[in-house]
């Protein structure tokens, strides 16, 4: 079970300073989320570029250090200690990424790089054994064996991610933390990969964490969808609940912008007015409030916690008198 | 106004020749709005560049592109600069990368009427400003001597729009506007595109991959792949009844928001190998519905799909 509580983080930026001894301005990019992920479960994070959707993942994987908070996996923290406990986790935690070519080594055949896990995580292994389970992985991701002496330029998009996916899982991780994985991918090819990653979490029993601005794909692969804006959560509810009823303004916003491949519905997307907080300098209250069509005079000086609401998670002081039976109304 | 006639585009490369696009006709009229829409490496970017005269130099063109009678694919590029910006303008996908970062926004501008029109100074300013009015900048006056790093994505494709309308064109071709950007900017600027068309009468050619933008948008559709026109039909034909079985598998995969069922419909195997000129079907191999025939006979376009298979017997 991967557990985050409450988690910052932030990155001093020199550009802002007054004078060289001036103290670096701090750059907020993730802003207290939290989240329980269980084993075979899938959460989505969706939100605008720049709200700190990767860099969330990527101080889960212990990548970005944390300023604040705490993420455990199976009770056990993530974070850097030394080589070996980090040598530890990355084999129970591993990452994809959103440029599936640019994240394979160009000088590596593609044999080479998914034994290359095996032999860090797995020294206990034969190098024969190390092949076999390598050929094994390329296989089970579409990838024949009569290619693995290939490199990956010879391979399409699509066959790159799905090289990056037998690379991650080739070690057994608990957790695979996706960050765009499907985005630079042809429609045909992207549903191709997303129905292999929900085979592969069925028959491993992966956690994963799926982090894409595409709501449609999202909504797919999630059990729940966590609506992310300037770094903190906005709405947290299963991906059918959200998709179907959202809470927060700001998640009602963002899927009334959602295009519809259909001719004869015309979506009517809400258009946010008003300007982004800076995020060197957050505002007291709550994020959206520079921008929310419903904000009142509270929103701008208590930031609101997140408040349970039937399924739904949702940071909004609306919910804090909404009458539970709104539930049914769509 | 604008007719493709059997356009064939091919790139010298040192693997040998890449057959980009091949045999592609279709027209634009006056105020209609058209979308090309295809997978990566379909061509449909090279069918706007070929239009534009601006592809590169390993390029060999066949075929005619008829601009009201006159075949641009003839014309010298001068004649072309005369054409550029005034008749047709174009719209990339990345905004960033189409600012000149080194020059405030007037400038870019402005530029392009004191240069097509000859207009001076003072009149290309009042020009600039009422076509970023038109694009919805705010507080345009003051925003006229920022730099492009000043604004944010969807900002910079207003900047590129308002571009594409300085010499208010009669077609903008409009390549990828709003992949680059967010949904809730992508919305804002189709919505922009719409009355832009609505406002000035323009026709806009929509090269996109993404089928929920062509639905809210366009009247026409054009379906590319592997260089070559699968199927051509009016928007709501399209999607009510599709008939080539490419357009069936993408409308199928296309991840609706709205729809609770778990898997997606993938269509399998990978895109075409264009280094051969199509003898068959380039859709045959990861065609569910393809026959023997299919894989030796090259289908022509009939009735607005090019497909051996009868309609009726597609699953």
């Amino acid at each position: 079970m991967l557990i985050v509580e409450n988690a910052h983080v932030t990155f001093p930026v020199a550009q802002t300073k007054k004078w060289p001894w001036s103290p670096p301005g701090l750059v907020h990019a993730v802003n207290g989320i939290s989240f329980e992920l269980e084993a075979g479960k899938t959460l989505g994070i969706v939100g605008e570029s720049g709200c700190g959707k990767s860099t969330l993942i990527r101080a889960v994987a212990g990548l970005a250090p944390l300023v604040s908070g705490n993420v455990t996996l199976d009770g056990e923290p993530v974070a850097y200690r030394d080589r070996a406990s980090m040598q530890r986790l990355r084999a129970t935690m591993q990452m994809i990424f959103q440029d599936p070519i640019a994240s394979l080594n160009p000088r590596m055949t593609i044999r080479e790089i998914v034994v290359e896990p095996l032999t860090f995580f797995k020294p206990e292994m034969g190098a024969e054994e190390r092949q076999n389970t390598a050929l094994a992985m390329l296989d089970r991701v579409g990838i024949p064996s009569t290619q693995a002496n290939r490199f990956p330029h010879e391979f399409s998009g699509g066959q790159c991610q799905r090289i990056g996916i037998a690379r991650a899982l080739v070690a057994g991780p608990k957790v695979l933390l996706c960050d765009e994985p499907v985005s630079a991918l042809d429609v045909s090819i992207q549903a191709q990969v997303v129905n292999l990653l929900k085979e592969l979490q069925r028959e491993m029993g992966l956690a994963i964490v799926f982090v894409a601005h595409d709501l449609g794909v999202v909504r797919h692969i999630s059990d729940e969808v966590l609506v992310m804006y300037m770094g903190a959560p906005m709405e947290r509810a299963p991906a059918a609940d959200l998709v179907s009823d959202p809470k927060h303004p700001y998640a009602q916003a963002l899927l009334s912008a959602v295009p519809v491949p259909d001719p004869r519905v015309r979506i009517t997307p809400q258009m946010l007015e008003g300007d982004l907080p800076s995020p060197l300098n957050l505002p007291s209250g709550c994020l959206f409030a520079s921008r929310c069509p419903k904000a009142m005079a509270k929103c701008k000086t208590a930031r609101p916690p997140m408040i349970r609401h039937g399924q739904h998670q949702a940071a909004c002081f609306l919910l804090e008198d909404a009458p539970m039976e709104a539930d049914s109304m769509a | 106004m604008l007719s493709v006639e059997n356009l064939h585009i091919r790139f010298r490369t040192g693997d040998g020749l890449v057959h980009a696009v091949n045999d592609v006709s279709f027209e634009v009229s006056a105020g209609q709005q058209i979308a090309v829409v295809g997978e990566s490496g379909s061509g449909k970017s090279q069918i706007a560049l070929a239009i534009m005269g601006l592809l590169a130099k390993n390029a060999e063109v066949e075929g005619r592109i008829l601009w009201n009678g006159d075949d641009l694919l003839t014309k010298s590029n001068r004649e072309m600069n005369r054409i550029r910006a005034r008749e047709i303008g174009i719209i990339f996908q990345d905004p960033m990368s189409s600012l000149n970062p080194y020059m405030t926004i007037e400038r870019q501008l402005t530029e392009i009427v004191e240069n097509h029109e000859g207009l001076s100074r003072r009149d290309a300013r009042a020009r600039a400003l009422q076509v970023m009015d038109a694009v919805r900048i705010p507080d345009a006056k003051s925003r006229l001597r920022a730099y492009p790093h000043e604004f944010s994505g969807g900002m910079r494709q207003r900047i590129v729009i308002a571009m594409a309308l300085m010499c208010q064109p009669k077609l903008i071709l409009a390549d990828e506007p709003t992949t680059a950007l967010d949904v809730t900017v992508q919305a804002q600027i189709m919505q922009l595109l719409a009355d832009v068309q609505r406002d000035f009468g323009t026709s806009v050619m929509l090269i996109t991959h993404d089928l929920g933008v062509v639905a809210g948008f366009c009247e026409e559709v054009v379906v590319l792949y592997g260089g070559r026109i699968m199927e051509e039909a009016g928007t709501e034909a399209l999607f009510d009844q599709p008939a080539h079985p490419y357009t069936r598998g993408l409308l199928r995969a296309v991840p609706n928001i709205d729809d609770p069922s778990d898997a997606l419909t993938a269509i399998p195997g990978s895109p075409p190998n264009q280094h051969r000129f199509p003898q068959s079907c380039p859709f045959a191999p990861r065609c569910v519905d393809a026959v023997d025939t299919c894989r030796d006979t090259l289908p022509i376009l009939q009735q607005g799909r090019a497909c051996l298979r009868p309609v009726e017997e597609l699953t």
